[in-house]
């Protein structure tokens, strides 16, 4: 069902984390439909990102799309990770079952959100940046079920 | 990949060798047609009589009250279809639960669009519908009650002799979809007042493609494939000779051994549950503690999604199954979970392990040993998890 590499990157996901004191994170998904992904960008001065790291609830196309976004933006700068598409990230990932095209903009989404929380930190515009849809299903409650 | 560990029985089973040894002949040597008048097709017609019976015997019911299907969807779609069919004009509507198989809930759907009316009964937090509640739901034109012997999902039972007496006392018929309790708990046809019951053959060690139907002398409903003579007028088309062998042999064996096999997978099964409450943390058991099938253990565990959990199982050659929504082809998790009341983002985490006899306590171990690794695993790349531990700290 799955390419070899998206099982590469499922079994071995890039930059599984967080980043303390990060330049921008971004969260995206839902856990009612069963995928949630948040992106941590460490970004320097000259706008590159030095560094990044996700974490992510959800089925073995959504780990593996997380993980290689992360290796496709880390290292560019702020404008051309937003050039970084959900296509991008299936044909790196030499494509995926059609069913989960989803998880694969869930993993743009979290790019983008994660750009837009360091724009708005920094007060600055990065131009084609949209405002991300906030797609986070209240919290699971605490108490013991 | 390390040796095969198959956790996935109530998906399907291991055909019996005992089966597939007396299935065999019935292939190349005794081929003949059962309907055949020739002396050569009487032994084959000998051997479907044969499996008649001792299909019946499991469930206390006669011969000729048990007709073969080409499986459970088939037997469901039947007992719906055609009860709506003959007493339609007695009434129209129909009570069920939240929790059916496919095969009855979207049967049901369609008879809705035939106008037909249906009651979904609800079930509490163990998967148990309420008696009170469908004793409520019975009304003058109530035809037919239809609750499953057992969950695919989560293996609850149903208490069956008793709404096998509600459904009499109303003299409404009662069919139960028994695809998962036949051949596995004790059933009876007659101290249940079970009027229509649907198994399948390789649910219990018999092969794929055949399955039963017992409908209870007087109960009108006619055929549902149209054709032949086959099975009393009943049920047209050739019979599956070596299919009807193999669930009678099944069911022979099954029957031969029942009480020795539950009490077995029961205790394996309990082992089950127990290490995996107390060594996986935030994790829950879903069903009816007590009754429940002897083979079925189904978990949620928060913070996690259930395929990344049975790809990492696959990898260690362990068959299990999933209710997330991943595994189900839609966005939605389960229904059955979703019916039990537990929130979506919770169902999504769902694993389904399924016993047999010749599950070991070795194999039940090793799964366990390496749950536990898989989940911390997940949970560590689980956002949920992060934000649940900040909320701890």
């Amino acid at each position: 069902m799955y390419s070899e590499k998206v099982m590469d990157h499922f079994n071995n996901p890039r930059n599984v984390g967080e980043i303390d004191n990060a330049s921008g994170v971004g969260t995206v998904g839902n856990a009612k439909c069963g995928d949630i992904m948040r992106i941590y960008l460490d970004i320097d001065d000259d706008k590159i990102i030095q560094d990044v790291k996700f974490k992510t609830f959800g089925c073995g196309a959504a780990v593996a799309t997380s993980s290689m976004a992360t290796e496709l933006v880390k290292g560019k700068s702020v404008n051309e990770a937003l050039k970084v598409t959900n296509k991008a990230v299936m044909e790196a990932l030499d494509g995926l079952p059609p069913i989960k095209v989803h998880c694969s903009l869930l993993a743009e989404e979290a790019i983008h959100a994660a750009l837009w929380d360091y724009a708005e930190k920094n007060n600055i515009v990065i131009e084609g940046l949209e405002k991300p849809v906030n797609d986070i299903e209240e919290k699971i409650e605490d108490e013991d079920y | 990949m390390s040796k095969l560990i198959y956790l996935d029985n109530a998906a399907t089973t291991k055909v019996k060798d005992e089966v597939l040894k007396e299935m065999l002949p019935y292939f190349t040597e005794e081929y003949g047609n059962p309907s055949a008048i020739y002396t050569f097709a009487q032994k084959t017609r000998k051997a479907v009589d044969s499996a008649r019976s001792q299909v019946a015997e499991l469930i206390g019911a006669k011969a000729d009250e048990m007709y073969f299907t080409a499986g459970g969807s088939e037997s469901d779609n039947w007992a719906l279809k055609a009860t709506a069919d003959a007493y339609g004009n007695k009434g129209k509507h129909i009570i069920t639960s939240k929790i059916e198989h496919h095969a009855i809930l979207h049967t049901c759907e369609y008879l809705e669009k035939k106008g037909f009316e249906v009651t979904y009964l609800d079930v509490d937090s163990d998967g148990k519908i309420s008696l009170e509640e469908l004793e409520k739901a019975i009304r003058e034109d109530t035809i037919l009650i239809s609750i499953m012997a057992a969950n695919n999902e989560i293996g609850t039972i149903q208490p069956l002799a008793e709404i096998g007496r509600i459904a009499h006392e109303h003299g409404v018929l009662f069919h139960t979809d028994a695809v998962q309790a036949y051949g596995h708990i004790p059933l009876n046809v007659d101290e249940m007042n079970i009027d229509m019951l649907s198994a399948s053959g390789h649910k219990f060690g018999g092969p794929k493609g055949i399955g039963l139907m017992y409908i209870r002398k007087g109960v009108k409903i006619r055929s549902f494939i149209h054709g032949g003579a086959q099975e009393r007028n009943r049920r047209a088309g050739t019979h599956n000779t070596t299919g009807i062998i193999g669930i009678g042999t099944a069911a022979k064996l099954a029957g031969q051994d029942l009480e020795k096999n539950k009490a077995k997978q029961e205790e394996l099964r309990n082992h089950l549950i127990e290490r995996v409450l107390a060594e996986i943390p935030y994790s829950r058991l879903n069903g009816h503690k007590e009754d429940r099938l002897p083979g079925n253990a189904n978990f949620c565990f928060r913070f996690i999604e259930g395929e990344s959990l049975l790809i990492l199982l696959d990898q260690l050659g362990v068959c299990a199954s999933s209710g997330s929504a991943c595994t189900s082809g839609s966005l939605d998790p389960s229904h059955v979970l979703l019916a039990i009341g537990l929130p979506h983002e919770i169902a999504h985490g769902s694993l389904r392990l399924t016993l047999s006899e010749e599950t070991t306590l070795e194999d039940i171990d090793f799964v366990v040993d390496e749950l536990v690794k898989i989940v911390e695993r997940l949970r560590k790349m689980s956002p949920l998890y992060e934000d649940f531990v900040k909320r701890q700290a």
